[in-house]
């Protein structure tokens, strides 16, 4: 088994993206995602890529676009104010079917808001990046392996749906340091037939843009795209469930806030609480099986997040009205500690019988 | 010896507070435990003080951030005032008494004064306040092996700056004999 290595979040998934075979990294600092930045500038000259620090986010997304038009397998990274600013780029590659994986580290919000961890994107990761009718894939890491795995895994599904997939991760993910065993360096990358990577005289020229004005032609396109997206939601959604086989409480978590609902998990059991947590890991497609799993025993779900209630949509939607879904939330950088939440989960529980 | 520890470093900005939890959780890793190193990065790193969270245990770590802890070590008065009501019973504090001028009493906690910065300076390691601390927590906890806590040290000192390392290792052993 490879080498296992005390590793920071941010350089993590710098370092398992150049395993995958990123060579274009694009980016601007922002606290608390700069390490990851930092890191690819030291080692992308080393592996025979390209780091380049541009004049703003919007100029990075811009140059992530190019270099996914020409075939690379290209990463950039922010932070949540910084993200906000890539949108329209995102908007753009999502119109031309375009991979790239982008990071977001996320802070607190909105505006500058501060800099302490946060998961206040959610709606914009799972909703709406930018403008149109269009959705990147979300992976939501909670452990640094996971930040390895998935950072790895994303360029894969990036290039096998040609969408863009985003990272969504938080302060304490990117700034902590865990055991972690990276994976080992790919060597074959898929062929890119549609890149504008010179046609050489053999085939007719591959054109990159998203505007139709014709619109007959955007419809079928867009059509077209939400086919795709359907084997997407059929089968990339991924989950992990914890002690939720007998649970009468199902606590639904990801990412930072996802560790400290297990915690209060094992807590509540100790108590002789039947709790347990359902962990999303895609959090688009978002893994509605994994909550069907739960759906005929869950007398109720509490979804736990660093936001003022995001996720908690999702979940309802997902249970459709058939278990009550409640929040628990904090916000503006404040991590939600598991006494706060096993407080919630003996609350609730004296309200459901359970 | 394999019980969960729950640590809180604390200290100024450019006292090696980050390095000391970093040398804890290399010796968690070598000893095949789960570990994890939380810094703080907020606006008291920039107002000069510094702190990190560091768990070492057997079991999954659900959060990083340490509020209980059942190990401080501090560096600086503000840190001691800050987290000294924080230190759970049956826990341990390890205060640098050159820095910390008022060493408290505290109910079931075992409270270690030792002056780090001036034995760091009369035996000339400057700037190694932080790895006699780590020595004396490790004397007065035996978190891990001594074998372990060596290679640590040994594993935390960059290969850019190897030159240092024997002044690490003898900074060591001050802590566990101080």
């Amino acid at each position: 088994m490879a080498e296992k290595v005390l590793m920071k979040g941010n350089e993590v998934m710098a370092e398992s993206a150049i395993r995958a075979g990123c060579r274009f990294f694009f980016g601007y600092p922002i606290t608390p995602q700069t390490e990851l930045a930092a890191y690819m500038s030291k080692r992308m000259p080393k592996v025979g890529g390209t780091y380049l620090q541009a004049e703003s986010e919007i100029a990075a997304i811009n140059m992530v676009y190019g270099a996914s038009c020409a075939g690379a397998r290209v990463m950039t990274s922010s932070s949540s104010p910084g993200i906000s600013l890539k949108g329209e780029g995102i908007s753009y590659m999502a119109g031309c079917d375009l991979p790239g994986v982008i990071v977001n580290v996320q802070r607190g919000g909105p505006g500058l808001g501060g800099i302490q961890p946060s998961q206040s994107d959610y709606w914009q990761a799972t909703r709406a990046t930018g403008h149109g009718d269009f959705h990147v894939m979300v992976y939501a890491p909670s452990t640094v392996q996971e930040m390895a795995d998935y950072a790895f895994l994303a360029f894969d599904k990036a290039d096998e749906y040609r969408i863009p997939v985003m990272l969504l991760a938080d302060g304490m993910l990117g700034q902590m340091m865990e055991p972690v065993v990276l994976p080992e360096p790919k060597g074959e990358l898929p062929e890119k037939p549609w890149a504008t990577s010179g046609h050489k005289n053999k085939r007719a020229h591959n054109i990159m843009d998203s505007l139709y004005l014709t619109a007959e032609e955007l419809e079928d396109l867009n059509v077209a795209r939400f086919e795709r997206y359907q084997s997407i939601l059929r089968d990339e959604q991924r989950a992990e469930l914890f002690m939720t086989d007998d649970a009468d409480i199902v606590l639904a978590a990801y990412g930072a806030s996802a560790r400290i609902a297990r915690s209060a998990v094992v807590a509540a059991r100790e108590k002789g609480i039947k709790a347990g947590l359902v962990r999303p890991i895609t959090l688009w497609p978002f893994p509605t099986d994994a909550f069907e799993q739960v759906m005929s025993h869950a007398k109720l779900f509490l979804t736990v997040e660093m936001s003022m209630g995001q996720m908690v949509d999702d979940v309802r939607l997902a249970s459709a009205g058939r278990v009550p879904v409640e929040f628990f939330g904090r916000t503006g950088g404040i991590i939600p500690t598991p006494v706060e939440v096993l407080a919630r989960i003996e609350e609730l529980s004296g309200k459901v019988g359970a | 010896m394999s019980r969960t520890m729950n640590a809180v470093l604390a200290g100024f900005g450019g006292q090696g507070i980050l390095f000391a939890g970093k040398i804890i959780a290399i010796a968690g890793l070598i000893e095949d435990r789960e570990v994890s190193w939380l810094p703080s990065y907020g606006p008291e790193m920039r107002g000069g003080t510094a702190n990190c969270s560091v768990c070492v245990a057997d079991d999954p770590i659900g959060s990083p951030l340490v509020l209980r802890p059942d190990v401080l070590v501090v560096m600086n008065q503000p840190s001691l005032d800050k987290f000294e009501g924080s230190v759970q019973p049956g826990g341990i504090v390890v205060a640098d008494s050159t820095l910390v001028q008022r060493i408290p009493a505290i109910p079931n906690v075992k409270v270690c004064a030792v002056p780090a910065t001036k034995l760091a300076e009369e035996n000339g390691y400057k700037a190694l306040a932080n790895v006699i601390l780590v020595g004396k927590l490790f004397a007065e906890t035996h978190f891990c092996s001594e074998e372990t806590i060596r290679a640590a040290v040994e594993q935390c000192v960059p290969a850019s700056k190897k030159a240092k390392l024997p002044s690490n290792l003898a900074a060591l052993e001050i802590g566990m004999n101080a």
